[in-house]
């Protein structure tokens, strides 16, 4: 039995392999001669990888808990003498816990042009439901992925259609397949995936593709000028047994209109580009069909950024900004049931990480792993912005709390400070800098920050720069 | 015609009698836009009794919402809608009075419509249907599809002994296609104690009164219906994944008798 290398992703720089691409050629060419198209190999894994390298199978990262060690092949075939065998790890194998990669064309690419769909045949050991089947996928540009989300294996071998919804851009595709797998539908434990006879193939036994952007709905979005990326786009196609299959595609396999290029331009690339204040809806369409769903987007125009911080690197410990290294955190969000409505929207615009609070009554930050030594510092720093008009109640508590000897939430040692910020320091569809003087006296294990709007109307807000410093 | 080509995948029958049908007798094209021919065409109107009598879904009727020539084809159209106290509306056509015919030929070009609950039809029934009871006037299923079958059409023959669920028929699969992306010829030959049922080029069914349980009723002229039912007992009801308006494409309809 062959064994396959795999490439985690830190090492997949392609090294030169420039040796796939004429094989399917059979005639030698001239020199004068320019390749119109890049092969056309539909399949991607027989008994063999085939038209690719023995390094094929690129694993996700394993710093995200990918798991390395359970690819390899095995002789119970569906057809022929070998397929894939993917173990799936428990969440608490040590080597990680899911298991999930690319099989990566290394050569120039391939012409799938002329084909509908990705076909493979697959089972388990036991009836599982796999996480991501697809391909389109290549780990650098990934433009044109096509996924398909919680398969159902069974115990014997199964035929899976994923169809390309517009195989005439896939011209020189280099994202043969891709998967992941976890034990979420085993109850944790682990099993095991055979994987054969993976292809691209002509079928013409599925048809009535139905596209659409923002799950079908009609969304409405606060925005900034700026780019937009619409990424929830989506297929549904009806298959030759007659059940439907949805598919999530990549956004490039649309066309983006917008009701008002004044506001919002559609560039040569698709890009959506944000570039004043107003309001324009943004539909797709696919292959001239008109997709379901739409974004609203209300836009404020250019992004006032928040004032960028002056103090001296060495005097800071700093939670949240993009001027200074921030310290370790374990949350901006903390999602606190069951009270808290808060819910984040963070944004980043040319660069500049901003959060975003929504439905905002409260919600927590924090820091304890490790915790922050506060003693060396006198103040505490944040840029907060409150978009629209600011309500006269404007009224923003926050409680600082130090977690104490045991460096834990809890446990009857922590202390806190309590700082009320009043509207007459806020600002309306402006940023408002504020300084506040540390008073915990014990401010050696910091670890957490609470906001609250103490019942005020402030339940949007915007939050940049904040760091403790010493003066 | 090359009958004998196909014959090979059906039980070859040394004793098959092979009738050429090549007058024509009836044609429509539907090249005149608007209403149906009216010289051909008449309607079924309504939901008749218990959704004639198969449950099904739809009131028929004559409107051009439902029923159309235009671009060259005759286009009937099934729209989720309340009226008359229906959910779905449609069309029923035949040639009942209009065109009647023993033996021959009859053949339609059709592209059909999908998904679940969707039940369009090209069938004949016999002319005395309004003086016998039914099955003893017999039917002719030459087309049958379910929407949520796309891949597969089903032949039937109906008549006293042999009908409802239990009529004699058989289904036919295309390969590596489907019903609803392309038009596709429906048709039959049917002559004294036989008929064959064939889809494009492929003969893929024979039918004799060895097959029928019953008497065969197939020696006098029957009439032809095209319609697009919405549910009822052989399909099913529609779900919520059940895409409207459907539409079911005729692009001709062709009738020839032995010479």
């Amino acid at each position: 039995m062959k064994k396959f290398k795999f490439i985690s992703y830190f090492t997949f720089a392609i090294a030169g392999i420039v040796t796939t691409a004429l094989v399917s050629c059979e005639r030698e060419f001239s020199e004068d001669i320019t390749l119109a198209t890049f092969p056309t190999i539909p399949e991607v894994f027989t008994d063999n990888p085939v038209n690719l390298t023995d390094e094929f199978f690129i694993s996700f990262d394993p710093a995200d808990g990918a798991n390395v060690y359970g690819f390899d092949t095995d002789n119970d075939a569906y057809k022929g003498t070998q397929a894939i065998k993917i173990d799936v790890p428990a969440p608490n194998d040590p080597n990680g816990s899911f298991i999930g990669g690319i099989f990566l064309d290394r050569g120039e690419g391939r012409n799938l042009s002329e084909y509908t769909a990705l076909t493979f045949w697959a089972k388990g050991s036991t009836t599982a439901t796999v996480g991501l089947f697809g391909f389109g996928t290549d780990f650098i540009e990934d433009k044109y992925t096509v996924s398909l989300e919680d398969t159902s294996l069974s115990t014997a071998w199964k035929k899976y259609i994923i169809p390309i919804p517009d195989p005439s851009k896939l011209v020189q595709e280099k994202g043969m397949f891709i998967f992941s797998a976890g034990t979420q539908s085993t109850g944790n434990l682990g099993y095991s995936i055979w994987l054969d006879e993976i292809r691209f193939e002509k079928l013409n036994t599925f048809a009535q593709a139905r596209t659409s952007i923002m799950s079908g709905l009609d969304v409405n979005r606060r925005v900034y000028n700026g780019e937009i990326i619409i990424d929830e786009t989506q297929q549904t196609v009806n298959l030759g047994d007659g059940t439907e299959l949805v598919t999530n595609i990549a956004p490039a396999y649309l066309d983006f209109h917008s009701s008002d290029p004044t506001v919002v331009q559609i560039d040569a690339q698709g890009k959506i580009i944000v570039v004043a204040a107003g309001t324009a809806t943004i539909t797709a369409s696919f292959n001239g069909v008109e997709a379901a769903g739409s974004l609203i987007v209300e836009s404020n125009g250019e992004f006032i950024s928040a004032p960028t911080p002056t103090q001296d690197a060495a005097d800071v410990i700093s939670i949240f900004s993009d001027t200074y290294e921030n310290v370790n955190i374990d949350f901006y969000n903390g999602y606190w049931k069951p009270y808290q409505t808060t819910t984040s929207a963070d944004f980043d615009v040319k660069g500049d990480n901003v959060l975003v609070y929504e439905n905002f009554n409260f919600v927590g930050q924090q820091f304890s792993d490790p915790t922050v030594d506060a003693s060396a510092m006198t103040h505490l720093h944040m840029d907060v912005f409150i978009p629209d008009t600011l309500p006269s109640n404007a009224k923003l508590i926050l409680t600082i709390k130090d977690f104490g000897a045991n460096g834990a939430d809890g446990g009857g040692d922590d202390k806190t400070q309590k700082v009320t910020i009043l509207s007459s320091q806020l600002k309306g569809d402006a940023w408002a800098s504020i300084d506040i003087p540390l008073s915990l006296s014990q401010r050696s294990k910091v670890g957490q920050f609470i906001f609250e709007n103490g019942g005020s109307a402030v339940t949007n807000l915007y939050m940049d720069n904040v760091y403790f410093y010493k003066q | 015609m090359i009958l004998s080509v196909f014959f090979t995948s059906c039980e070859p029958d040394e004793t098959q009698v092979v009738t050429n049908f090549t007058t024509i007798t009836m044609q429509d094209e539907f090249d005149v836009a608007g209403a149906p021919n009216s010289g051909i065409w008449g309607f079924d109107i309504g939901r008749d009794t218990d959704g004639w009598g198969n449950k099904e879904l739809q009131y028929y009727t004559d409107r051009s919402d439902n029923v159309v020539v235009e671009d060259g084809m005759l286009k009937i159209t099934a729209v989720s809608e309340s009226y008359q106290g229906a959910a779905y509306t449609s069309a029923r056509l035949k040639t009942q009075g209009k065109f009647e015919q023993k033996y021959g030929r009859f053949e339609a070009r059709i592209k059909l419509p999908w998904g679940q609950g969707i039940w369009p039809a090209f069938w004949m029934l016999g002319s005395n249907f309004d003086t016998v009871s039914w099955p003893q006037c017999g039917e002719i299923d030459i087309m049958e599809f379910k929407g949520q079958e796309p891949t597969i059409i089903t032949g039937s023959l109906h008549g006293p002994g042999y009908s409802a669920a239990t009529p004699v028929t058989k289904s036919y699969e295309l390969i590596n296609d489907r019903f609803d992306t392309g038009f596709h010829v429906f048709g039959i030959e049917w002559g004294e104690d036989y008929i064959n049922y064939y889809v494009d080029d492929v003969l893929y069914n024979q039918i004799t009164p060895e097959d029928a349980d019953g008497e065969w009723v197939f020696d006098q002229p029957f009439f032809i219906i095209l319609n697009l039912a919405v549910g009822g007992n052989y399909v099913g009801a529609p779900t919520t994944n059940t895409v409207f308006p459907q539409e079911m494409l005729v692009d001709y309809v062709r009738v020839y008798s032995a010479e």
